[in-house]
């Protein structure tokens, strides 16, 4: 009845043709397993060259890795990434007058598209989105009249000459500074942001409601979904996710807790409460249980770079939609059916509300999720092969091959596999990008950044 | 060996018994509400979702502690459930309840330390 594709085939990166071989390039952060809260990483997000990767935390903070160019005669690798500029984005805050706290962590970074010499992204908590633009300043000016070099005043009577100031270089400096605050706009929690690609417009989407702002204005935004039933006792799906189309400026979609995806159309009315297209694989009733809403809510929303299909996360499995059919998805992914048979503790432990994102590659031809024990999935659309590779420091020499990783679900287990009963839970994935032009990509587990590169020979 | 009746009859009860044993979901739910019969009847509803839209609201009024504090006198002020999270009737929550809050205004370690 569905195209259900849960490829078996093992890919050891032996084989020829268009397969890729993953190795370690770099990992970023604390080696010590006693992990501070502040240093869990929420977000990990690409610019749209690849050159920046900017990751966001829980303490709030932002840190950006800059590529660097590459070395034309050290041609094993492409060029590494190192911290470009950190800043802190969020502070924790206290809402007085209803008694919430406000979590300085960042939840999602999107970074505008380049027009000048500095860059920009949006960064956002809970409740606030603040618009961030990066710069550098390798020069700095010298020989001012009334100024000493270290900043004192001269006495102006001492002046017995004029000279012009001279920019001088000096060593990079890279700022930060917030220049757009968008606040007070969500009464519930901001689980996206996504710009337009008229490059002028964002949305931010929290449980409830959707808004629609202009970057230039923060004192204003329109709500174009409001899902606040009249009487909260009916309330029964959130939104978990939404995103702009890459292309088509009026159209944008929203995924609900209950695994549906809503297409809007900002043409048809202000308000878009409405959905012009309803995405929803219809459920066997036989097969309901307990679980099948948690397990259907979807975590994350991708549109393709292509803006022809969209991929949505549930707990169980990555799907691809194509916006033309609207009844079931084209393509389903398992990532870890094997959790299935385990639901019950995974519930017990909250592990089956887990968050977990997923990407696509630039061509659109493959798409990775994270999953536990830092394992993560990557699917090929075209050979129908999967993999599964885990972010470990112990594979940490560059340029190895990284092992594929068998996870087994029951009966004996082979040498080399690993049983689901041994699986760490507390190692999650949830964050993965993918450079948008490179097979590079970075890997969050709960504290460290992994950066791995397809083998270049 | 019966008429069709009953060959149907057994199909259908060994479908629903084949069904229990295949769907491990339906296993594990009925662990679930072994270990927790109390558990709503709604699966997966309303009581998530409140639970997720009250995320992160930590009452303390000063003025109703004191007062309960008053009231009760010798005896313990009812302390916090296991779950915390959920705002309920009588609990008042004692500043003991409230997590101490930390100030993360220090530069992060992916920002610092070895680059491997």
């Amino acid at each position: 009845m569905f195209l259900k594709f849960s490829p078996r085939a093992m890919f050891y990166g032996a084989g020829g043709g268009n397969d890729i071989q993953w190795c370690f390039s770099q990992v970023k952060g604390a080696v010590d397993d006693d992990v501070a809260e502040a240093d869990i990483i929420s977000t990990v997000e690409f610019n749209h060259s690849g050159e920046l990767l900017a990751t966001g935390d829980k303490g709030g903070r932002v840190v950006i890795f800059q590529q660097e160019q590459e070395n034309k005669i050290q041609s094993h690798s492409r060029g590494e990434y190192n911290v470009y500029s950190t800043f802190q984005s969020h502070e924790p805050e206290f809402d007085y007058l209803k008694s919430l706290e406000i979590e300085e962590k960042i939840n999602k970074i999107r970074w505008l598209p380049q027009k000048n010499a500095a860059q920009f992204l949006l960064s956002t908590n809970d409740k606030t989105i603040k618009l961030w633009k990066i710069s550098e300043r390798d020069k700095r000016p010298e020989g001012y009249n009334l100024k000493e070099e270290d900043g004192r005043f001269r006495d102006p009577t001492t002046v017995t000459t004029l000279r012009v100031p001279v920019f001088r270089p000096m060593d990079l400096m890279v700022e930060a500074s917030p220049r757009r605050i968008f606040a007070n706009a969500h009464t519930y929690h901001i689980n996206s942001i996504s710009i337009n690609s008229d490059y002028e417009t964002y949305l931010s989407a929290d449980d409830l409601r959707i808004n629609l702002w202009h970057l230039e204005i923060t004192d204003r935004s329109f709500n174009i979904v409001d899902i606040k039933p009249a009487n909260m006792e009916e309330l029964t799906e959130v939104i978990t996710a939404a995103e702009f189309h890459p292309n088509s400026c009026n159209t944008f979609v929203y995924s609900s807790s209950k695994g549906t995806i809503r297409l809007c159309d900002m043409r048809a009315s202000a308000l878009c409460d409405r959905h012009s297209k309803l995405f929803e694989e219809p459920e066997d009733p036989s097969n309901r249980s307990f679980f099948s809403e948690i397990i259907s809510s979807i975590s994350d929303v991708k549109f393709s770079h292509s803006g022809r299909y969209m991929m949505t996360r549930d707990y169980l499995s990555v799907k691809i939609w194509d916006l033309n059919m609207e009844n079931r998805p084209v393509e389903t992914y398992q990532v870890h059916e094997y959790l299935r048979s385990k639901l019950c503790s995974l519930y017990e432990n909250d592990c089956i509300f887990d968050k977990f994102e997923c990407c696509w590659n630039g061509s659109d031809s493959v798409v990775m999720t994270g999953s536990y024990n830092n394992f993560f999935r990557m699917f090929d659309r075209n050979t129908k092969r999967d993999i599964t590779l885990e972010a470990s420091r112990e594979n940490n020499k560059p340029r190895t091959v990284l092992k594929p990783r068998k996870v087994c679900a029951s009966g004996k287990r082979k040498k080399d596999e690993i049983s689901v009963d041994s699986l760490d839970f507390n190692k999650k994935i949830l964050h993965t990008a993918w450079h948008p032009k490179e097979n590079i990509i970075a890997v969050a587990t709960t504290n460290n950044l992994y950066i791995f590169q397809d083998k270049v020979n | 060996a019966g008429g069709p009746g009953c060959v149907v009859c057994y199909w259908l009860l060994g479908d629903t018994q084949e069904k229990e044993g295949i769907l491990p979901e339906r296993a594990e739910e009925a662990k679930l509400k072994a270990k927790y019969p109390s558990l709503g009847q709604k699966p997966g509803g309303s009581d998530f979702l409140m639970k997720r839209l009250q995320k992160g609201q930590k009452y303390f009024d000063s003025g109703d502690y004191n007062m309960a504090k008053a009231k009760m006198k010798n005896k313990q002020l009812p302390s916090a459930g296991p779950d915390k999270n959920l705002v309920t009737g009588d609990h008042i929550p004692t500043p003991q309840d409230l997590p101490q809050r930390k100030s993360s205004l220090v530069t992060s370690k992916l920002a610092g330390g070895q680059v491997e």
